[in-house]
């Protein structure tokens, strides 16, 4: 059973929990700068990355991959903010256009590919396969002291650690100028903080988070975890860190009874086929919104808004 | 308290803010047209004018949140750009997000962030110099509280504090006593004139005219362009009015203002 | 080439030609609906409405199986499509009028579970047995292909509601877009036609799916709205013009499509739009990149140009090389002071600066647009205006003489 456990969910429940912080964290910015929506944007256009990336490698592997879509994030990005200032036209929109407009694009290109020979689909991309990245070689918990087992945990694991690391350090070390930009960008450019770097730190911070994540939870079901965790975390408290710090705490709910809910649940219900892990975990992570958007402690705005 | 009602004569000399020729355009329209400005040291300056005149404009080109088309500004006879850290800027109370997660003493730390650098711990002297600043502005009980549950006086004061916690040599206000009550006002202006008593320069973007005369010793007025500028004695004048605020102004209130005994004796 | 043809003068064949008439007709619903969301600024509202659609598919689905249908049904998947995204659009009202949160947090939260819930519900289906041929992804991306010839007709007969929905609600929804204060001042209940236009982006985007797909009708609502705004100021315009847009990209998008089957009719509809908004977004005459970066220049080049030629009369010195160079090649100004033809243009300047001062003292009344020279004088005051101007000025009357010429 432990066995069992360790093989087939430690590693999916590890990843999740990992991908959910890393997105989770710099939501919190992203929320209180209104700018929830980057996340959704850099989700969508990581097909069309993956996609170039193929075309241009002509291999199914995941680092190209990964670059494919981190570029692709960073063109979208750049695309965004060059709309917006030279179209005069608001975020929004400006988001709207380029990330269906890039998916557009990467689509049409896929169907021109012959598909029938490279197992590159939409669906892979939008969902993820959480449920497959297993570690058949765990013989219990003393496999997690034997280095040679270790060595044939799924890289998506050693990939999402890092960047989950990266991601917190990163957190910890900008704390103020992140906090200062995002409470204040004006006063924070006269006390010398560049504020145009900083904000153009936390979209690439966005979008790595996405790009990571992606691979194993699906492009998707990012927006829920860069949202629901710290909106949900928002109305708990009214201080940034304890926020924080809710925000990662709701991530790790999510993932844990995601996927829990999602392999075992049909179980219970007679049925033998497990749900989609990733989208259960985007669901748990609504739950604990829903739940607070009712009963958490600070649900209500306590001064006024800008605009 | 005392420097309230016995100001020292300062007689203004060399500008410690100089502005030649400052353009800023919103796309085809113009905010500010080659405004100059010699705003003297150790004094309190208004920046008056109409509603869209380019008065805030005018600060955030200052400081450069705002991009100019032309035009050089100095800081005691050097380049701004080097030298920001001499400027401390109060911004509008609603340019931010009240319900932001933050107290008011964090607010008030803020100013401190260029002096404790990234990762420097704030020890008690930083502590102790944000509420001294948050004590000056008559707020050191509210240290605690969450901002969003302040007074809108109660909010300015906190951001004039979180910039005298700066220590700079300018200070820059946009509209300090806009929607504010008498009691804030009243702190205000004793702090910014105890500023002025230890020679800084304080520069405020101010809309009510009655109390121009009271509160300040030099003014720019401006309505895209310069209308006049110099001591108020000087330049606070009827005609001078006129043209800044033009039709806007009525003639009895502009008489109110130039009563034979001012307000401020009462 | 020939199907090219054909299809593009409805000839390709009677499905063909029914798809292409309700990519038409979408694409005029998704434009000008989209408008008054751009409008609004809540463009993105759309993105959540799409993605809500999902687990309304797979719970149709399931219930159709369930009563003993075989799940397809185009109306009964659109109908619980609906169901389901009309619920997400609550939660986005909700959410913003409940908590502190804003509406962009609600936007992506209910964007993100409800897709979460559509993958769930997708993947149940797959293991039921009815399930494997279900083709509900389908709806992700859109696909003609294997579109029959009940459900052109659905899209087609429901792209015409829609548009005739929008037709009897533009006036309300206008006023509410173009001031939302004045339309409160006007008695306008603001919620209600906010729900009004949400329900016809819901319309649109539930006929849409099955043509372009849940992702990219978002496109179809967003970028020819977008693209509209570069070419008129005025919201009766800019809704006309993105229908057309719209309506255009459809036609293009839906006749490439038939004629070379490797290209999904979906994307390149919306790549068709998006080509649409690059021409616009450089070339449109008022607000394109192109024209505002030339008005730009002239602006800088007026502002340093008058600003200089007035510092070297004063006897000081240019502080700014972008000054020295513009005037220098201007032919403005050499080694030794100005010019004849910079003497020439800052005495107009000079002349200029006075007219405006006497302007407005002998005309306080007049609405002159002083905007320094962007509008010459001429063109503000009447020839006998400007005499009686200059006679003012030339007399003892007149005292706030700036500047000697």
């Amino acid at each position: 059973m432990i066995t069992e456990f360790i093989q087939f969910s430690l590693t999916p429940i590890l990843i999740g929990i990992l991908a959910g912080i890393s997105c989770a964290v710099p939501g919190n910015f992203l929320i209180l700068k209104r700018q929830a929506l980057i996340g959704d944007a850099i989700s969508h256009v990581v097909l069309p990355g993956i996609v170039i990336a193929f075309i241009f490698t002509g291999v199914i592997s995941t680092i190209p991959m990964l670059l494919g879509a981190a570029g692709a994030a960073l063109v979208a990005v750049i695309l965004i903010e060059v709309i917006k200032r030279l179209g005069k036209i608001e975020p929004g929109a400006a988001m709207g256009v380029v990330f269906t407009g890039m998916f557009a694009l990467g689509v049409l290109i896929l169907e021109q590919t012959d598909t029938s020979k490279v197992h590159l689909d939409v669906e892979h991309a939008l969902m993820g396969n959480l449920e497959s990245l297993i570690w058949l070689k765990a013989q219990g918990w003393q496999s997690l002291f034997d280095l040679d087992v270790l060595k044939t945990l799924p890289d998506e694991l050693f990939r999402i650690i890092f960047v989950c690391g990266f991601i917190l350090s990163l957190t910890v070390i900008f704390w103020r100028w992140l906090k200062i930009v995002t409470f204040d960008e004006e006063y924070a450019r006269t006390i010398g903080i560049h504020s145009s770097i900083i904000n153009f730190s936390l979209v690439i911070i966005t979008a790595i988070a996405a790009v990571a994540a992606f691979e194993s939870v699906g492009s998707i079901i990012v927006i829920a975890m860069f949202i629901c965790p710290p909106a949900a975390a928002r109305l708990m408290t009214n201080k940034l860190g304890i926020q924080v710090i809710w925000s990662i705490v709701f991530a790790i709910l999510a993932a844990i009874f995601g996927y829990i809910i999602a392999g075992y649940g049909p179980l219970w219900f007679g049925s033998e086929n497990s749900v989609s892990a990733a989208g259960m975990i985007a669901v748990v992570s609504g739950i604990i919104l829903l739940l607070t958007c009712m009963y958490g402690p600070c649900r209500e705005s306590v001064g006024q808004t800008k605009d | 308290m005392s420097n309230t009602t016995n100001t020292p004569e300062i007689i203004p000399s060399g500008p410690a803010l100089k502005i030649d020729g400052l353009t800023v355009s919103y796309g085809d329209k113009t905010a500010i047209f080659a405004v100059d400005a010699n705003f003297p040291i150790a004094s309190m300056s208004a920046i008056i004018g109409p509603n869209g005149a380019g008065k805030s404009t005018l600060l955030k080109a200052v400081i450069g949140v705002q991009p100019k088309l032309s035009g050089q500004i100095h800081i005691f006879d050097n380049p701004i750009e080097n030298n920001l850290k001499k400027i401390a800027y109060v911004p509008q109370r609603v340019s931010v997000d009240w319900d932001f997660p933050t107290n008011v003493i964090d607010v008030v730390q803020m100013g401190l962030y260029r002096q404790v650098g990234l990762l420097g711990r704030m020890k008690s002297k930083q502590v102790s110099i944000a509420m001294e600043c948050l004590d000056r502005v008559g707020m050191a009980d509210l240290w605690q509280k969450q901002i969003g549950q302040l007074s809108g006086g109660q909010q300015q004061r906190v951001f004039l504090a979180r910039a005298l916690a700066q220590d700079a040599e300018i200070y820059l206000l946009d509209e300090p006593f806009s929607g504010v009550d008498a009691v804030t006002e009243r702190a205000i202006i004793d702090v910014l004139k105890s500023l002025k008593s230890k020679n800084k320069s304080v520069i405020a973007v101010h809309h009510d005219l009655a109390t121009v005369r009271d509160y300040f010793d030099y003014v720019l007025m401006i309505n895209i362009k310069n209308i006049a500028e110099g001591l108020i004695n000087d330049t606070f004048t009827n005609e001078n009015l006129q043209s800044t605020y033009g039709g806007k102004l009525e003639l009895t209130h502009a008489e109110q203002l130039f009563a034979p005994k001012d307000r401020a004796t009462k | 080439m020939n199907t090219f043809v054909q299809a593009m003068l409805f000839q390709a064949g009677y499905n063909v030609a029914l798809v292409t008439v309700g990519a038409i007709l979408l694409g005029i619903a998704s434009g000008s609906a989209g408008t008054f969301l751009f409008l609004r600024k809540r463009a993105l509202v759309s993105d959540a409405i799409a993605h809500a659609t999902l687990p309304g598919v797979g719970v149709a689905f399931i219930i159709m199986v369930w009563l003993g249908g075989d799940g397809r049904s185009l109306l009964g998947l659109l109908f619980g499509s609906a169901i389901t995204a009309l619920i997400g659009l609550f939660i986005i009202e909700w959410i913003p009028r409940r908590t502190r949160l804003p509406e962009d947090a609600a936007i992506g939260s209910v964007l993100g579970v409800f897709f979460g819930a559509g993958i769930v519900l997708l993947t149940v289906i797959q293991t039921m047995s009815s399930g494997r041929q279900a083709g509900l992804e389908s709806f992700l991306l859109g696909s003609t292909a294997g579109m029959l010839f009940q459900d052109a007709v659905v899209i087609t007969i429901g792209g015409f509601l829609s548009i005739l929905g929008i037709w009897i609600a533009r006036r309300p929804l206008t006023i509410v877009a173009f001031d939302k204060d004045y339309a409160i001042s006007m008695g306008y209940d603001i919620r209600k036609i906010d729900l009004l236009m949400m329900g016809l982006v819901l319309g649109v985007t539930v006929i849409g799916m099955k043509l372009v797909g849940l992702i990219l009708i978002v496109a179809m609502l967003i970028i020819p709205a977008v693209t509209a705004r570069f070419w008129s100021n005025r919201t009766d315009k800019v809704v006309v013009i993105a229908g057309i847009l719209g309506g255009l990209s459809g036609y293009i998008g839906a006749v490439l499509s038939a004629s070379a089957p490797s290209l999904p009719t979906g994307p390149i509809i919306v790549l068709i739009a998006i080509v649409l908004f690059v021409l616009s977004l450089f070339l449109a005459p008022n607000s394109g990149v192109f024209s505002t970066f030339i008005k730009h220049r002239k602006t800088k080049s007026y502002i340093h140009r008058r600003q200089g030629l007035l510092t070297i009369v004063k006897g000081k010195n240019i502080a700014s090389s972008f000054t020295r160079k513009l005037l220098a090649n201007e032919g403005l100004s050499g080694s030794d002071g100005l010019t004849d033809k910079g003497r020439k243009l800052v005495t107009k300047i000079l002349i200029d600066e006075n007219r405006w001062i006497a302007a407005k003292e002998i005309y306080p009344d007049k609405d002159m647009n002083i905007d320094y020279g962007f509008t010459p004088i001429e063109e503000t005051l009447t020839k006998e205006e400007l005499v009686k101007l200059d006679q003012y000025i030339k007399s003892h009357k007149f005292k706030s003489k700036t500047y000697d010429y």
